[in-house]
């Protein structure tokens, strides 16, 4: 009981707070670890798939690797504009800010349409949730899981539900940068923003690797 | 942000009815939401559990009550529905929905395998982690920590209004056709994911939904927690001067966070084999039934122990408060919990030793899981030193809280069994470790509960709980609950399988029979005890002894603050001088010195202005 009597009794011990200038991006880092493990999760299980299947179709030879590296160029320098906006706003500049919000969502938008044009045309070509294509790109004859295309549409699906949440998202705080609810002052959302929007981009990059290039 | 909560706080007086008491931000109410809509839950849950125990102690004889409402059949027309194909049941719309289930008034064996399910699903997602971590998490972190609200209180209310969007579809499966999931609570494929095997088809799709739901309740409440405990401190509550239940509801929020969007990915991979066609956990489509298992098992090993850290947590907490003594080491209770957390992620191999995996890995992963005897011994004895010696005070509280110390001690003591995996092969998939679940979950949590609400009715309501009313369910509780489940180890060696509707069907078994019989009596008797929980809870809720500020003098900070708390919370933001448990120390004036209290020369009290600290 004695060293009870001689511990640290003062109340100026004060631990700050982690994330002392915004609540909320303590929130959106929780969140984004958390959605980290639901994209690990099926990348995982895409993993455990293709690893346990008897033959895995090419992806080379069923995607096609240009059109998706193009995307992948368009969503970093989504980022990149991003990354602008926010210094923008740092620097007091609404206008600015608005403009780089605007093309960031142009990425996105664009990255969308690709993807649907990307998934219309692989449907057609035969790859389906229950089916692979008989042919690849280069019109060799290909043969493997058809857990080819679960997995495909499953990952990129759920990516793209993210770039979509993520684009509305952009468009809610733009709204609001044109009503001038930011300054340079007070913008910690559209840094939350930025980090759910960096966090997608990234999410893509292993995407890409994994299901396009492996 | 320092303005929005000021605001808020001047705003609480126009409140209107729907804002103050169904769509509340504030923390106590949202934590008030979840302790009635658990207890609710829990009489569901265990109202299916009763249901089933018929049928286990007296195969196929009528229910009584159900029974007699229904016109009997010869003896030689009963007809168990076993041999009734699924797409009769499917197509069946004559039949009302007792007559399906429950022909003649007895459990159709369809009807109890969705029974188990649903009162283990019920159990460990609508009634355990709602009133841990729900209820008990959202009025006592703010409280505890001394802060005004939750991180993000619109949040917290989305949490508690999707987890009810959750209830309402898990409870709608019961009344689709084909019936409500029936692939226990562990959901394996491919007998989830494929519903010819089942014979289920829209129950197990709401059951995955439902659970969907749930997981993205669960996240807002656990994103909300870990920003709250992390960022909103009072000024001198320093990590190590945390109550210990803080620290339990801290942790079990990161693993919330961490396992819960494992299992939702996994849910929507078996929603896909079940409506798109795909075939993820199919080995004819080249899919993979154990990875099912291994998704699942990732997610729910963590989850057993965010059914349990909360309840150590507040045992914890009423432990040294009815002991009058400090907690026997503080510190190495956090890192026990700590040390538990973090073994929780690589021991969910143990659940799966039977499929056939590999007998090295077998090892490995038993390993880990012996590990974890090591923290939890030393919770145990850390509980046994606080008791030792102290001037014990036997109120309900305490009574429970001993209850659930010496039911954990036997619980975590049949797990080693199932933890090696030689001896697994024997006991695996049989009573025994429906018993040890029981045992921690039950016996464990639940009695945790109970002492949690009795400890802390006082503060959430301005009342007491009545306390002869309080121990009278306390000993039927306890003496039922160990005639329901002791006997279940007992049977369980004796090779008694779970999830089988009729035991006398086997040779083996029949002269086990009687203690069937006997489990099934004693959980009557655990049923109907809970009914006085609920008159004690409701009734005590109006006509309650009017409580103090602080009934059962305790140090922490939810203590400090008036009774009822008002919105919130506390008038100044309380400044922290002392750890969380300064009992009978020496030299003190009073046998308990408030969190709150300066020492010796004191600081100055002055008020913090409303919000600073949580910015």
């Amino acid at each position: 009981m004695e060293d009870t009597a001689t511990l640290d009794h003062s109340a100026d011990v004060y631990e700050p707070s982690l994330t002392p200038d915004s609540l909320g991006k303590l929130g959106m880092w929780l969140f984004l670890i958390s959605d980290a493990m639901s994209f690990g999760a099926l990348l995982a299980a895409y993993g455990a798939i293709r690893a346990g299947a008897a033959e895995w179709a090419p992806p080379s030879e069923v995607l096609g690797i240009e059109l998706t590296a193009f995307m992948t160029f368009l969503l970093i320098c989504s980022s990149v504009t991003m990354v602008k906006a926010l210094e923008a706003i740092q620097n007091g500049n609404q206008r600015r800010m608005c403009t780089f919000l605007g093309l960031t969502i142009l990425g996105g938008v664009i990255f969308l349409g690709l993807q649907a044009y990307e998934w219309t045309h692989l449907i057609k070509h035969g790859l389906t949730l229950t089916t692979i294509p008989h042919h690849g790109l280069s019109g060799a004859e290909i043969s493997g899981s058809v857990l080819f295309g679960p997995t495909f549409y499953t990952i990129t699906g759920f990516h793209g539900a993210h770039v979509t949440g993520g684009v509305i998202y952009l468009i809610v705080i733009l709204i609001q940068g044109l009503r001038g609810n930011y300054t340079a002052e007070y913008n910690h959302k559209v840094e939350i923003l930025g980090l759910y929007w960096h966090f997608v981009d990234l999410i893509w990059i292993m995407v890409f690797t994994f299901v396009y290039l492996l | 942000m320092n303005e929005h909560t000021q605001e808020s706080h001047d705003h609480h007086h126009e409140e209107s009815f729907v804002r103050k008491y169904i769509f509340s931000l504030d923390h106590k109410t949202i934590g008030k939401q979840f302790l009635i809509f658990g207890l609710i839950m829990f009489i569901v849950g265990g109202g299916l559990a009763l249901l089933f125990r018929w049928q286990l102690a007296w195969p196929d004889r009528p229910l009584p009550i159900i029974g007699a409402s229904q016109t009997y059949l010869e003896e030689g027309e009963v007809e168990t529905a076993a041999d009734r194909k699924w797409e009769e049941r499917y197509d069946d719309d004559k039949d009302s929905w007792l007559e399906t289930n429950m022909p003649s008034g007895i459990i159709d064996p369809n009807f109890y395998n969705s029974l188990f399910t649903m009162h283990a699903t019920i159990m460990v997602f609508f009634v355990v982690v709602p009133l841990l971590v729900g209820a008990f998490g959202n009025f006592l972190i703010p409280l505890m920590i001394g802060t005004r609200d939750m991180a993000f209180p619109v949040l917290n209310m989305l949490s508690f209004w999707s987890n009810m969007l959750g209830t309402i579809i898990m409870i709608a499966g019961f009344f689709v056709p084909g019936g409500h999931a029936a692939a226990g609570w562990t959901g394996y494929a491919p007998l989830s994911s494929v519903p010819e095997l089942s014979g289920v088809d829209w129950g197990q799709n709401l059951w995955c939904i439902s659970l969907i739901v749930m997981g993205i309740s669960s996240l807002m409440g656990s994103i909300n927690y870990i920003t709250t405990i992390i960022n909103m401190r009072a000024p001198g509550m320093t990590w190590f001067r945390l109550p210990l239940a803080i620290w339990a509801l801290f942790i079990v929020a990161i693993l919330l966070l961490l396992a819960f969007p494992v299992v939702a990915s996994a849910l929507g991979l078996i929603l896909f084999d079940r409506l798109a066609g795909t075939s993820f956990f199919s080995a004819e489509g080249g899919g993979d039934a154990l990875l099912w298992q291994h998704l699942f098992w990732f997610f729910a090993h963590p989850e057993v122990y965010i059914l349990i850290l909360p309840g150590m947590g507040m045992a914890s907490e009423m432990l040294p408060v009815f002991s009058r003594k400090p907690i026997f080491g503080y510190k190495s209770m956090v890192y026990a919990m700590i040390a538990i957390a973090f073994l929780s992620w690589i021991v969910w191999g143990h659940h799966m030793f039977q499929s056939g995996m590999n007998p090295a890995l077998g090892m490995a992963f038993m390993t880990t899981t012996m590990l974890i005897a090591v923290p939890s011994a030393i919770k145990t004895f850390n509980w046994l030193g606080t008791l030792y010696r102290a001037s014990i005070r036997f109120t309900v509280p305490m009574l429970n809280t001993l209850a659930f110390v010496s039911m954990f001690v036997i619980g975590g003591l049949s797990g080693i069994y199932m933890a090696n995996s030689p001896v697994d092969i024997y006991i695996h998939d049989t009573y025994y470790i429906v018993a040890h679940i029981h045992y921690v979950v039950f016996g464990g949590s639940v009695f945790a509960i109970f002492g949690g609400v009795f400890y802390w009715f006082p503060k959430m309501f301005g009342r007491h709980m009545n306390e002869i009313l309080g121990k009278i369910h306390f000993w039927i509780s306890f003496i039922a609950f160990n005639g329901v489940f002791f006997p279940m180890h007992i049977i369980g060696v004796g090779g008694h399988m779970r999830r089988i509707s009729n035991p006398t069907q086997y040779e083996f078994l029949q002269h086990m029979q009687w203690i069937n019989v006997l489990i099934t009596m004693f959980a009557f008797v655990l049923g109907a005890a809970q009914i006085l929980l609920l008159i004690n809870v409701f009734w005590s809720m109006f006509r309650g002894k009017v409580a103090e500020q602080n009934p059962w003098q305790a140090t922490t900070l939810e203590w400090q603050a008036p009774t009822p708390v008002p919105h919130g919370n506390f008038g100044a933001i309380p400044h922290v001088y002392h750890g969380p448990y300064e009992y009978s120390v020496p030299g003190a004036e009073s046998d308990w010195i408030p969190q709150t209290q300066p020492n010796g020369e004191s600081l100055p009290d002055e008020p913090v202005p409303a919000g600073a600290a949580a910015d």
